[in-house]
C-alpha cells in the first residue's frame, strides 16, 4: 500500500493506483476528457493536470500513480489557472456553436466549459483557420473536425477495442487531426460502422448521421403506413438514454411510446431474431451434415453468425478469405424487413409501396445495412429508415412524452410475438445461446442440459469464450451426430474476433459455430446506446437482458407460435425456396485498407 | 587579446586509441564504470542536463534480460549541428561510448538514431560500425548495434518519442513516469544519450574522472561543444569549459553589436545584453544543448520570435492541448498585436499562458516554449509591439 495526501486528507491505496483514482477515492471530482474507463490511458488533454508538491510541474493525475508520501492539490490556484487556460484553450479550436450540435447538452467540454465558467473567448478563435469539412458520407457516422479536441478516444476505440485502425492520427502541430487512410471519406475506409467511437467521444466530433426528421415526415404522411421494429437491446437502453438507472427494462413503456409518437404498427426484431434462429440452426445443421454424412469437401465450417453488420464489414475487409463461412442469414433487422413489404403487407392488405418501415437499433452499422444494394429483396429497400436507441429517445422527448408515467403496453400483431431466446440476441452469447437451446432440442428432442436453459458458459464479459456440448442419443434422423461434440466460440468486440478469426485460419482453433458481435457486450453496447458507457453500465444492461429472457413465458425460438405459423402460410419450410430468397444475402469481398 | 579569454578544450575531437580505452574499460566491473562517470560530474549533453552516470545506474539496476542502450542522433534543435560534426569526425568514440554504456548497463544491443537529413553519413557509419563488430568480436564482448533514421521530425529527439519511432509507431511522446530506464525502447530498460555525452564517457575512462571533474562549475562540470552561429565573426564548432559567462562568451564571438544571444536554441532562452555581465551558459544559469546564437542589432527580435513560435506550432506533435494549441495562441497572440488588433496588453495574457505551458505540457518542447517567448517578450516588448 501506498500512503499520500490528497488536499490534506490522507489515503492509503494500492500501489500503481493513479492520482485520478485516488482522488476519486476520497470524493474529489478530478475533470478528464481524454481518459475513458475503456480505453488506455492517454494523457493528453490534460484537463486532469493536479498539483504534486515539490514537482517541478504540474502532473497528469490520470497518467500518473500514486507515490509514498505524494501532497497533492487538486484545485490550487495553480491548478485553477492552468485548468482554465487549457479548457480555454480547447475552446478556441472547437467549433462552439452549441444550440445548433447535435450533442448539446451530452458535450463533456461544453459541462466543462460550464462548470469553469470560461468561454468569454480570451484567445483567437482558431476554427476560422483551420476551416474543417464535415464528413457526411457515410450512412452511419458524422464526422466534424471543427469540433474534435484531439483527445484520441476514437482512435484509442477503434484500435484497442475494435482493432480496426479506420481511424488515426495524422500530421504534426497545428495540422495534427484525427484522419483515415490517406485522408479518405468515412464511406471509402475499413470503418466498420460500429460507432463505438461515437459512444466514447466527448464533443460532437462524432455523432450518428441522424434521420429523424425523415422519419417524422413518414409518419406524419397520412398516406403511408409506418411499421416500426425493435431491436432487443433497445428496451434496454431506451430508459438510460432518457435518465433512468442503467439496467432498467421499459419494454412495455417503450412500446406505449411508439404508439404515441404515430407509428401506425409497433412490431418486435424479436420475431425475426426467433426466425433467424429457424434458418440459421438449419442452415448450421445442414451444414453438419454436408460435412459428416456427404463428406462434401467443398463445405465450409465453421459456420459465423452473420447478425451484426459491423462484423460483416469487418469480415469482408480482414478476412475475405472466410466470407463462406459467414451464414447466408440476413439481420433480424433485414429479415423483418423483407417481411414488412411482403407477408405483412399481405396479410393487412396493404400496398408495400406505401409501408414505410423504420428500425430502432442499438447500432449504427444497422444504417449502413440497410442501404447495402443487396437488402431489397422485398423489390423495396427493406428497411427504409434505422434510428438509434439515442434518437428514438429525442423523438420522445420532441413529442413531449412523459415516458415515466406511461403504461405498459404490448406489442402489435402480426410478428410482435417473440421468446426469450430472442431478446438474448441483445447480450453477447445470446446468439450462441438461442441457436443452442434450438438445435439441441431438434437434434436430441431434449431441452439443453443446462438449468433452466440457462447456458452460462457462453454468457459474461470475458473477450473469448468457449464452450462445447455434447450430443448423444440423438433422434434417427439426426443418428450422425451421436457422439459430435459441438465446439463453439463466442467474441466481442472485433480485436477479439480478430485474435478468433486468426486462430481459425491459422489452425489453432477449431470450431464448428462462431458468434461474433462487433461491440464490447455485444449490441447492449453498441454504438446506437445511450452514452456513457463503461463495463459496470454494460453489465447491468446484460443482467436486465437475462432477466428479460426469465420473464418470457416462451424461451426458445422453435416454439413461437408466430414462428410456426409464417412457415405455414408463407415461407414453407426452412432454408426453403422462398426463405433464401428474402431472408439469405451474400457478402462482397473488400479491399484491406 | 583580452584577459578573458576562453578556455578551449580538445576531448572530444582528440584522436584516441579507441581500442585501447575499451580494452581497458569492458575488463572492469559495471559498477566501477559507473562509479567513475558519477565521479565526473558529468551530465546529458542533449539538453535536459541529467546525470549520465545515474541514468546508467538506474538501468544497471533493473533486472530484465534485455536492455538498450540508445544513442540520441536526432539534433534536431535550431542552431544545432555539433553532433553532425562529431559523428563526421570521430564516429569510432561514439560507438565506444555505447559499447562502455553496454557494459555499465548491461546492455547486449544499441540503436543509433541518426537525423533524417544526416543521411549522408550513413556509408560511413556503416563501414564503421563493421569495424566496430569486427572489434567487439575480438574483444569477446556480445554487443551490437543497430542504425535507424528519422524522418524529419524535431519532436523524434525526444527520447520517449524517439523510442515510438524505432518501434514503427508515431513518434509522440509517452507519458512518464514510467522512465526509459525502467521501460524505455520495446518497454525494455534503456538508456538513452546523446553523441557528444556518449564521447566524454570515452574521454572519463581514458583520463579518469578527476580530469572531467577539475574542468567547468560545480553544477556544470566538465567542457561542452558549441555549435556558434548567427551574427559573428566565427561561426563554428567550438569546445569550450563550462562555467563562463554570457559576456565572455560574447567577447570571444560577438561581432561588436551583439544585443542578444539565444542560448540553447529554440527551446532554450534569450540574454539580452544587460544581462550577459550575471548570466552563466551552465546548469546554474541558462543551460544549453550546444546552440549558440547571437543576434546584432540589425535583427527585429519580433523576426526572431515569430521564427521560433512558427518552428513549435509546426514541429509540436500536436498530441498535448498546452503545446498544441497553445502554440498556436503565442504564435497568431504576437501578430496580432503586431498589426494592432490586440493591445500590448495581451501580452501579459499569453505570457501567462507560456506558463501553463511550461506547468501543464506532457514533454519537453510543450514545456520549453515559454523560455523563448518569456525571456523575449520581456527583455524585448517595444519590439514586439511596435
Ligand atoms: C523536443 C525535444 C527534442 C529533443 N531533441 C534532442 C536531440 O535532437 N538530441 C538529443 O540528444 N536530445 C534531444 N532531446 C533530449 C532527449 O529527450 C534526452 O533527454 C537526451 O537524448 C538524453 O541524452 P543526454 O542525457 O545525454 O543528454 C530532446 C528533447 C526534447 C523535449
Ligand atoms: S508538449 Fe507538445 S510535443 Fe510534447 S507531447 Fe505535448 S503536444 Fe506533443
Amino acid at each position: 500500500m501506498v500512503n499520500l495526501t490528497i488536499n490534506g486528507l490522507h489515503i492509503s491505496v494500492k500501489e500503481g493506483t493513479t492520482i485520478l483514482d485516488a482522488a476519486r477515492k476520497l470524493n474529489f471530482k478530478v475533470p478528464t476528457l481524454c481518459n475513458h474507463p475503456d480505453l488506455c490511458v492517454a494523457g493528453n488533454c490534460r484537463v486532469c493536470v493536479v498539483e504534486q508538491l515539490s514537482a517541478k510541474t504540474l502532473v497528469a493525475s490520470c497518467a500518473t500513480p500514486v507515490t509514498e508520501n505524494m501532497q497533492i492539490l487538486t484545485n490550487s490556484l495553480k491548478v485553477r489557472t492552468a485548468r482554465k487556460h487549457i479548457i480555454e484553450l480547447l475552446l478556441s479550436e472547437h467549433k462552439a456553436d452549441c444550440t445548433k450540435c447535435y450533442k448539446n447538452g451530452f458535450c463533456e467540454l461544453q459541462s466543462l466549459a460550464n462548470e469553469y465558467s470560461v468561454g468569454d473567448h480570451v484567445y483567437i478563435d482558431l476554427v476560422p483557420i483551420h476551416a474543417h469539412k464535415i464528413d457526411k458520407t457515410s450512412p452511419s457516422i458524422t464526422k466534424d473536425d471543427s469540433k474534435c479536441i484531439r483527445c484520441q478516444r476514437c482512435v484509442r476505440t477503434c484500435a484497442e477495442l475494435q482493432g480496426v485502425n479506420a481511424l488515426t492520427v495524422a500530421n504534426k502541430g497545428k495540422e495534427m487531426k484525427i484522419s483515415s487512410f490517406f485522408d479518405k471519406p468515412m464511406h471509402e475506409v475499413i470503418c466498420t460502422n460500429c460507432g463505438q467511437c461515437i459512444n466514447r467521444c466527448p464533443t460532437g466530433a462524432l455523432v450518428e448521421r441522424n434521420y429523424i426528421e425523415e422519419v417524422w415526415e413518414e409518419i406524419l404522411d397520412p398516406n403511408t403506413h409506418v411499421v416500426v421494429q425493435t431491436a432487443p437491446a433497445v428496451r434496454i437502453g431506451l430508459g438510460e438514454a432518457l435518465g433512468l438507472n442503467p439496467g432498467q427494462r421499459v419494454t412495455g413503456k417503450m412500446v406505449a411510446a411508439l404508439k404515441r409518437l404515430g407509428f401506425n404498427s409497433v412490431l418486435d426484431t424479436d420475431f425475426t431474431a426467433d426466425l433467424t434462429i429457424i434458418e440459421e440452426g438449419t442452415e448450421l445443421l445442414g451444414r453438419l451434415k454436408r460435412a459428416l454424412v456427404d463428406k462434401d469437401p467443398t463445405v465450409k465450417l465453421p459456420m459465423t453468425t452473420s447478425c451484426s453488420p459491423g462484423w460483416i464489414k469487418f469480415i469482408e475487409h480482414a478476412f475475405p478469405e472466410f466470407l463462406d463461412n459467414v451464414s447466408t442469414c440476413k439481420s433480424p433487422q433485414q429479415m423483418f424487413g423483407a417481411l414488412a413489404k411482403t407477408y405483412y403487407a399481405q396479410k393487412k392488405g396493404l400496398d408495400p409501396k406505401k409501408v414505410v418501415s423504420v428500425s430502432i437499433m442499438p447500432c449504427t452499422a444497422k444504417k449502413y445495412e440497410a442501404d447495402r444494394p443487396e437488402m431489397r429483396s422485398s423489390g423495396f429497400k427493406d428497411v427504409d429508415y434505422v434510428l438509434t436507441t439515442r434518437e428514438l429517445a429525442r423523438m420522445i422527448k420532441q413529442a413531449g412524452i412523459n415516458f415515466d408515467m406511461l403504461e405498459d403496453m404490448k406489442y402489435d400483431s402480426i410478428m410482435g410475438q417473440s421468446t426469450g431466446a430472442a431478446v438474448i440476441f441483445g447480450a453477447t452469447g445470446g446468439v450462441m445461446e438461442a441457436a443452442l437451446r434450438t438445435v439441441y432440442e431438434i437434434v436430441t428432442g431434449r431441452e439443453v442440459p443446462f438449468n433452466g436453459l440457462n447456458i452460462i458458459p457462453v454468457r459474461g464479459m470475458d473477450g473469448v469464450r468457449e464452450a462445447s456440448i455434447l450430443i448423444e442419443n440423438c433422434k434417427p434422423e439426426w443418428a450422425f451426430l451421436n457422439g459430435v461434440e459441438v465446439k463453439c466460440v463466442v467474441a466481442h468486440g472485433l480485436a477479439n474476433a480478430r485474435q478468433v478469426m486468426k486462430n481459425v485460419r491459422d489452425g489453432k482453433a477449431v470450431y464448428h459455430f462462431i458468434e461474433v458481435m462487433a461491440c464490447p457486450g455485444g449490441c447492449l453496447g453498441g454504438g446506437g446506446q445511450p452514452i456513457p458507457t463503461n463495463e459496470q453500465i454494460r453489465k447491468k444492461r446484460t443482467e436486465a437482458i437475462y432477466a428479460e429472457d426469465m420473464g418470457m413465458p416462451i424461451r426458445k425460438s422453435h416454439e413461437n407460435p408466430e414462428i410456426t405459423a409464417i412457415y405455414k402460410d408463407f415461407l414453407g419450410e426452412p432454408n426453403g425456396h422462398k426463405s433464401h430468397e428474402l431472408l439469405h444475402t451474400h457478402y462482397t469481398v473488400r479491399r484491406s485498407y | 587579446m583580452k584577459s578573458s579569454a576562453l578556455k578551449r578544450v580538445d576531448l572530444i575531437f582528440e584522436s584516441v586509441n579507441v581500442r585501447e580505452i575499451l580494452d581497458k574499460t569492458l575488463k572492469r566491473k559495471p559498477e566501477e564504470i559507473i562509479q567513475d562517470v558519477l565521479d565526473s560530474g558529468l551530465r546529458g549533453r542533449g539538453g535536459a542536463g541529467f546525470p549520465t552516470g545515474m541514468k546508467w545506474k538506474y538501468t544497471a539496476a533493473e533486472k530484465n534480460a534485455v536492455k538498450y542502450i540508445v544513442c540520441n542522433a536526432d539534433e534536431g534543435e535550431p542552431g544545432t549541428f555539433k553532433d553532425r560534426q562529431i559523428l563526421d569526425e570521430v564516429p569510432r568514440k561514439v560507438f565506444g561510448g555505447m559499447a562502455i554504456a553496454s557494459k555499465a548497463i548491461g546492455a547486449k544491443i544499441g540503436y543509433v538514431y541518426l537525423r533524417g537529413e544526416y543521411k549522408f553519413l550513413v556509408p560511413k557509419l556503416q563501414e564503421e560500425m563493421e569495424i566496430f563488430h569486427a572489434m567487439m568480436k575480438e574483444m569477446k564482448h556480445d554487443f551490437r548495434l543497430e542504425l535507424r533514421l528519422g524522418s524529419g521530425a524535431y519532436i523524434c529527439g525526444e527520447e520517449s518519442a524517439l523510442f515510438e519511432s524505432i518501434e514503427g509507431k508515431r513518434g509522440e511522446p509517452r507519458n512518464k513516469p514510467p522512465y526509459p530506464t525502467t521501460s524505455g525502447l520495446f518497454g525494455m530498460p534503456t538508456s538513452i544519450n546523446n553523441v557528444e555525452t556518449l564521447v566524454y564517457t570515452v574521454m572519463i575512462c581514458k583520463y579518469g574522472a578527476d580530469y572531467f571533474h577539475k574542468l567547468g562549475t560545480t553544477d556544470s562540470r566538465g567542457s561542452k561543444v558549441f555549435s556558434v552561429s548567427g551574427d559573428t565573426p566565427k561561426a563554428g564548432i567550438y569546445e569550450l569549459e563550462l562555467g563562463m559567462t554570457v559576456e565572455r562568451f560574447v567577447e570571444e564571438f560577438g561581432d561588436g553589436d551583439t544585443k542578444a544571444v539565444q542560448v540553447g536554441g529554440a527551446s532554450g532562452f534569450c540574454v539580452p545584453r544587460k544581462k550577459f555581465r550575471d548570466t552563466i551558459i551552465g546548469f546554474e544559469g541558462v543551460p544549453t544543448g550546444g546552440s549558440m546564437k547571437l543576434f546584432n542589432s540589425s535583427r527585429s527580435m519580433y523576426n526572431v520570435l515569430h521564427n521560433y513560435l512558427d518552428f513549435f506550432t509546426e514541429e509540436s506533435c500536436g498530441q498535448c492541448t498546452p503545446c498544441r494549441v497553445g502554440c498556436q495562441q503565442l504564435l497568431l497572440g504576437v501578430e496580432a498585436v503586431k498589426r494592432g488588433e490586440r493591445n500590448s496588453r495581451y501580452l501579459d495574457e499569453l505570457v501567462k499562458l507560456a506558463g501553463t505551458m511550461k506547468i501543464s505540457s506532457k514533454c519537453g518542447l510543450g514545456q520549453s516554449v515559454g523560455n523563448a517567448f518569456k525571456s523575449i517578450v520581456e527583455n524585448f516588448k517595444e519590439e514586439i509591439i511596435y
